[in-house]
């Protein structure tokens, strides 16, 4: 954890409901420039809803959600200046189907940030090719496979020039041969200095790449530490039992 | 397209009996001719008065389906009014009363074909809203998550995200709206439309032989639908086929 830097994301004593289902609970978590934070947990743990809060997918109701020094209130004018900070990508990659994959790229540039048909284009070329997909800008989602799909959805969010991406469980949805592929591309885009934070379940990503691990269960934190501390000696019972769980195959 | 000439046949089998008189509407004969081109005159209106009133009826459903899908109890209750009110009324009460009860209490006076395309619009516009409503909650939450988490805004999510997909999916049952106001465009006659239907009221008034000239009403609407299908159908392949 960079503990210098001033953080980036702020969560104070965040708690969400669903009905009478807590799903977090007085959560706390800062999250500094550049840093690559790995959320895990079991299933209901939270930590999906916790990502969706922080672009204001999901409305917190109490605690304070700060990003990059704005705070996220009710003001709808809040959410759109955080999710223009905010990238994400979806675990079912939420392609507009409709569209061409260049198209699926530029929509959000052209109407949002004011760029030309030209300069949005140029643009997507450019991140689809970092996404390692560049002869594919003319294809529909339905054309591609869900590694590929989950390449654009990545490229889409990097066409926004966001600072920090949230992830939600981008390789879940995937055929296991797929899933190198898409976290070849994140650990390119983690080695290039962008805010990250993932909720996923590959351990091997997360030790490779985190510089932080959250570990959740029923809406709280557990536990927080450097991949190094945390899969050799965890500190609580339930943060080993769920990584004996997961690493045994 | 089997069945519709084996009825067609049929119905020319029947007009050999001594019963009938084509002759009214015999192409061959002179006076036949007339009458058959002022039965098919009619065509220009029922084809104008149905696609005006689909357009607009079209726009008022989006306008009024909108409010329904509102997060807000408001908008909602706006939305049911409209949707339980308009399509309670029946549609020839409803040109009635636009076209004779209207001016006496607005002080408006529209003419027959505004008055016609005004209560099929507004009819049709509860159909529409319910189409409208039902195809755009059809498309998944992932959408609208997506297109917030690029900053799109509300309007141009419907507009570039929600409506183009939600548009795709209803086709078929916008298709069905439109045949449904052809055929319902008919009953604008009653207040003088010189449609389909009109003409061949008249018609059969001055020849009186009612039962040729409204087999050749029912034939009229039957080529004017299948035409509509066929083109609704091409249409709903072309836009699958721009997808694939």
């Amino acid at each position: 954890m960079r503990d210098i830097d001033a953080p980036v994301i702020t969560l104070r004593d965040v708690s969400k409901f669903f009905g009478d289902f807590q799903a977090l609970k007085s959560v706390n978590l800062n999250v500094a420039q550049g840093e690559r934070v790995v959320i895990c947990g079991p299933s209901g743990s939270g930590k999906s809803t916790l990502i969706r809060c922080i672009n204001r997918l999901e409305a917190h109701e109490s605690g304070q959600i700060t990003v990059n020094g704005m705070a996220l209130t009710d003001d709808p004018a809040s959410h759109e200046q955080i999710r223009g900070a905010v990238g994400m990508v979806f675990q079912q990659f939420n392609l507009f189907p409709h569209l061409t994959v260049l198209q699926n790229l530029t929509l959000g540039p052209r109407r949002v940030l004011g760029l030309t048909q030209a300069e949005a284009d140029e643009r997507a070329l450019t991140y689809l090719e970092r996404v390692r997909i560049p002869d594919q800008a003319d294809k529909f989602p339905r054309q591609l496979s869900g590694g590929q799909q989950q390449r654009v959805a990545i490229a889409r969010s990097l066409c926004m020039e966001s600072k920090i991406l949230l992830f939600d469980e981008p390789t879940s949805a995937l055929d296991p041969e797929m899933i190198s592929e898409v976290l070849d591309v994140m650990t390119e885009l983690a080695a290039s200095g962008m805010t990250m934070i993932v909720v996923t379940h590959e351990m091997g990503f997360a030790r490779k790449v985190a510089d932080t691990i959250v570990f959740m269960d029923q809406g709280e934190i557990i536990e927080v530490g450097t991949p190094d501390q945390v899969f050799t000696a965890p500190k609580s019972q339930r943060f080993a039992t769920f990584l004996k769980k997961i690493l045994q195959h | 397209m089997k069945r519709f000439i084996i009825f067609a046949s049929l119905l020319l089998l029947a007009g050999c009996s001594a019963n009938w008189g084509w002759y009214v509407v015999d192409p061959t004969t002179p006076k036949g001719l007339i009458n058959l081109k002022f039965m098919l005159s009619g065509m220009y209106y029922t084809i104008l008065l149905s696609v005006t009133a689909i357009s607009i009826s079209v726009v008022v459903g989006l306008l009024v389906a909108l409010p329904g899908l509102s997060e807000k109890k408001g908008w909602r209750r706006f939305n049911r009014a409209y949707v339980e009110i308009v399509r309670a009324v029946p549609i020839l009460v409803l040109i009635l009363w636009v076209y004779y009860g209207l001016p006496a209490m607005s002080g408006i006076t529209l003419n027959v074909f505004w008055a016609g395309v005004l209560a099929l619009a507004l009819s049709d516009s509860a159909f529409q809203a319910e189409i409208f409503r039902a195809g755009i909650q059809s498309i998944a939450r992932g959408q609208y998550e997506a297109a917030k988490s690029v900053s799109l805004n509300y309007r141009d999510t419907m507009r570039f995200v929600i409506l183009p997909q939600a548009i795709r999916r209803i086709l078929p049952a916008l298709g069905n709206q439109l045949v449904y106001m052809l055929k319902m465009s008919s009953l604008v006659s009653v207040i003088g439309m010189q449609e389909l239907t009109r003409k061949a009221n008249e018609l059969s008034v001055s020849e009186y032989r009612p039962l040729e000239i409204y087999t050749v009403l029912v034939l009229e609407y039957l080529v004017l639908i299948l035409v509509v299908s066929a083109f609704v159908r091409r249409l709903e392949r072309k836009m699958q086929a721009a997808e694939a």
